[in-house]
């Protein structure tokens, strides 16, 4: 094996090299596949589940709703930013990586943000939950607990949904004169950017009635004035939301069957064609290039198709596509995967708030806020953008010259690039006038922001 | 001496050198600024058909009230109201500075927010059927120094301002300047990577807004919006400053909560308008402010007091070079049969219309050049009349 791919497997599957990393790798493809163990996807432990988290919240806002704001405000401080500062933490320390890339993968496909503040607390306990389990488990298992986390059902507006023909349903129309009571933007996500793709072969009208089949998914954070059952903040079935009757999702019938339902429909979703060649598609834009090679989507495709799912195989069939070991530098790291590749470069194995969260902030992708539920884009050209370049560059500069003298810069540049680096990128960094700025210039460089 | 004296430094040589159409392009002192709301605003909200029978029947809770019913709409046309959240933009309509114009969208017709933004910035009739936006197309029909076409605000670039054109871009920071020296032996590292290579001298030739960047930001939310407009006006306002400007605006998908999030959402962006009239004392006259969403929403309201995605919507089109203090444009109504699909408002007005116009009959580009680089196949779209002064 060469080092290129030893920088390949650190970057382009990993979060780059860490600074206790040996320098090469003897068999690069099997320290990868070593990680595709589920041992290794565990998140920060520690931290409150997010139904102690949300059960607090919507408690207090239904006793007293002016006291909504400020312990929305306490749970951001005491739940969410110590948690995504411990799962920063994790990354940088790491000794499986491509385990990490994976849980980042998963957690941007099935993107949850605080656009509806009282879900932000719990957004790192969501991936937590829902995504880490799986992520080298069963495809459809990660599709319905994301689908049935309060997070997600909150965050797209589910937990609300109402069936016009459910007991609130006609209540509810009989009481204000509303035609439409259900709430689509769930279904329709589900469809479009979980599942089988906006090109997928789905319509409007499957939309309504998968919006209808999930109808009743909520959470017990929610209790309309006729309901007097606790407050808590776990997953709740609400019959008397849920549309009654059979729904025709895709040309297949689905018997009413309750809660049930739902889950039946996401088990053929999450088998289906389109599906395995969406998700194939944004697996290899993800860890090969840009535009992804129709060989490669449609091998990692079969693999999904095959394996009914099994995203063990598929993260294994990813490491062998020979496309992925060719171009070692085709993409750009995105901020988040920068600042972690920057922290473990340097050691430091021991974050502060502000290495993490204002760093983010000012490159444009602070934690858990993509601005979408597409998540955040997986195109070069979203990360390497004037400004937001200019502001990794003076993030770098100003943390490398706080560093102590006892880095070799020349070291510094074989230990993170050394197998690609260019020939200008040496011969700077031997010219460079300080030490600290020849370490600015490997983490500036090029190649140290491409995967 | 900072980074941003250090203006084109490595411009001369570089793999920048913009592609020049040979269309016949004239100087302009014209300004047009566009502002992309991202997640479909609802139109109906935003201007309200108060007096419409069916309005109040779709939305029984979430209709927004008529003049003088308690919330402060304020009345446009006897017909249609303005939302009270966006009071502050109706002294513009009174001083004929505002247009507004209802049913309006591009060409698609489905309902995927990312299709529908991605056609909405590549200026084609499909989704990604462009790799580059229609802005950074029209940047070849201006004409004067680099630094007099176009400005986008924000850390990232959006698709409609990415392309072969050179295009500025700035966005607020708090964190310190890179000296000189290191930037000029970065540049030499660089120059291995054209695209690093490339978006470094643009970030050196970064302009430098006068504008306090102090106001803490919503990390959530993004850059401030007001904070935006003012250093959008400060460049928009020099003589030799950009022409085109892009701003955009999170956090329009309203699902549920309609009404309260959409009135915080009105203030700030009124509020931004306010401060680009502000900034634009002087130039105000020769400027055009457009504001567009991906699509409309549902002409009826859900259980949770929002809308889902629809079709038809809103434009918005402000400054003193629009002839406004009127609503424009064909209005289909909200009877049952008018809508599209059953469900969604027709959208009877097209933007590629009011952008052809506003690139025409506003910046005053060649109409072959926009009919053919800037909306390709897209004839059929004549450009809206009645827009500008």
């Amino acid at each position: 094996m060469s080092t290129v791919a030893t920088y390949i497997a650190q970057n382009r599957f990993g979060l780059g090299a860490a600074s206790t990393d040996t320098a090469t790798l003897e068999d690069p493809r099997i320290w990868l596949k070593s990680q595709v163990n589920r041992d290794a996807t565990a998140g920060p432990s520690g931290f409150r589940s997010s139904a102690a988290i949300l059960e607090d919240i919507h408690g207090t806002r239904n006793a007293r709703k002016e006291k909504l704001g400020p312990i929305v405000k306490k749970s951001y401080r005491t739940d969410f930013a110590p948690e995504v500062l411990a799962r920063a933490q994790q990354m940088v320390t790491t000794n499986t990586p491509f385990a990490e890339r994976m849980v980042l993968f998963w957690s941007n496909h099935f993107t949850v943000s605080n656009a509806k503040r009282v879900i932000g607390p719990a957004l790192p306990a969501f991936e937590r939950e829902a995504i880490r389990p799986h992520v080298f488990g069963r495809f459809a298992d990660m599709l319905k607990a994301s689908s049935r986390h309060p997070v997600m059902l909150s965050y797209l507006d589910n937990d609300v949904s109402v069936g016009e023909n459910s007991f609130a349903g006609r209540r509810q129309r009989s009481r204000t004169g509303a035609e439409k009571t259900i709430n689509e933007n769930l279904a329709r996500e589900i469809l479009e950017l979980h599942t089988l793709g906006v090109n997928g072969g789905y319509s409007q009208q499957d939309v309504i009635e998968l919006a209808k089949a999930i109808s009743g998914w909520s959470h017990g954070g929610i209790r309309p004035r006729r309901d007097p059952k606790p407050v808590h903040g776990e997953f709740e079935f609400k019959d008397y939301f849920h549309e009654p009757g059979a729904k025709t999702i895709l040309g297949k019938a689905y018997r009413n069957d309750g809660e049930r339902q739902g889950l039946a429909v996401l088990d053929d979703l999450a088998r289906h064609p389109a599906t395995a060649d969406f998700i194939a598609t944004k697996l290899v834009r993800h860890f090969v290039a840009d535009n992804p090679p129709p060989d490669a989507v449609a091998s990692i495709s079969s693999v999904f198709r095959r394996t009914g799912g099994d995203l063990a195989s598929v993260s294994l069939a990813l490491i062998d596509l020979e496309e992925a070991w060719k171009d070692p530098t085709p993409k750009v790291k995105n901020h988040y995967e920068f600042l972690i590749s920057t922290h473990r470069a340097l050691g430091n194995d021991t974050l502060r708030p502000g290495d993490v969260f204002e760093p983010l902030e000012e490159f444009g992708q602070f934690p858990f806020s993509a601005p979408s539920p597409a998540g955040w884009g997986d195109l070069s050209s979203d990360w390497l953008a004037p400004e937001a370049l200019m502001r990794r560059v003076e993030w770098v500069r100003s943390r490398s010259a706080r560093l102590p003298g006892t880095w070799v810069p020349d070291e510094f540049l074989e230990h993170t690039i050394g197998p690609v680096a260019y020939d200008a990128t040496r011969t700077w960094v031997s010219r460079a006038p300080s030490g600290n700025s020849a370490m600015a210039i490997v983490l500036a460089s090029p190649e140290f922001q491409r995967r | 001496m900072n980074r941003r004296d250090l203006l084109k430094w490595t411009l001369a040589g570089s793999a920048l050198a913009v592609i020049r159409l040979s269309f016949a392009n004239s100087e302009t002192d014209k300004r047009l600024v566009v502002i992309l709301l991202r997640g479909g605003l609802d139109g109906l909200h935003a201007m309200p058909p108060y007096a419409d029978r069916n309005y109040r029947r779709m939305r029984p809770n979430l209709a927004v009230a008529a003049p003088g019913e308690g919330t402060g709409t304020l009345d446009l046309d006897g017909y249609f109201g303005l939302h009270s959240g966006l009071a502050s933009l109706y002294p513009l309509y009174s001083a004929e500075e505002l247009l507004l114009i209802p049913a309006a969208a591009t060409r698609y017709r489905a309902r995927s927010h990312f299709d529908g933004q991605n056609m909405l910035e590549n200026g084609t009739r499909a989704p990604y059927g462009a790799t580059d936006g229609w802005m950074n197309r029209a940047i070849a029909g201006l004409t004067g120094d680099e630094a007099r076409q176009a400005l986008s605000i924000g850390p990232a670039i959006p698709l409609i301002m990415q392309g072969a054109n050179r295009v500025q871009t700035w966005s607020s920071t708090a964190l310190p300047g890179v000296d000189e020296d290191f930037l000029k032996r970065l540049t030499h590292v660089y120059d291995s990577d054209p695209q690093f290579a490339a978006a470094l001298a643009s970030a050196q030739n970064s302009p430098q807004p006068r504008v306090t960047t102090a106001n803490r930001r919503n990390p959530f939310k993004g850059p401030d919006f007001e904070v935006a407009t003012r250093a959008a006006a400060d460049l928009l306002a020099r003589p030799a400053g950009p022409r085109m400007a892009l701003l955009e605006m999170q956090g329009w998908d309203t699902h549920f909560d309609q009404e309260r999030r959409l009135r915080n959402s009105f203030q700030d962006l009124a509020a931004g308008i306010v401060a680009l009239k502000a900034g634009l004392t002087g130039v105000w006259d020769q400027t055009a402010v457009v504001i567009v969403s991906e699509f409309g929403r549902t002409a009826a309201q859900n259980a949770s007091r929002g809308t889902d995605h629809g079709t038809g919507g809103i434009a918005m089109l402000a400054g003193g070079a629009v002839r406004g203090g009127r609503v424009h444009g064909d209005w289909p109504g909200l009877s049952q049969r008018s809508l599209y699909e059953g469900r969604d408002v027709q959208a009877v007005n097209e933007y590629e219309a009011i952008f052809k116009t506003l690139l025409i009959g506003h910046l005053g580009q060649d109409q072959g050049f926009v009919e053919d680089v800037v909306f390709p196949e897209s004839r059929r779209i004549k450009p809206m009349e009645g827009l500008m002064v």
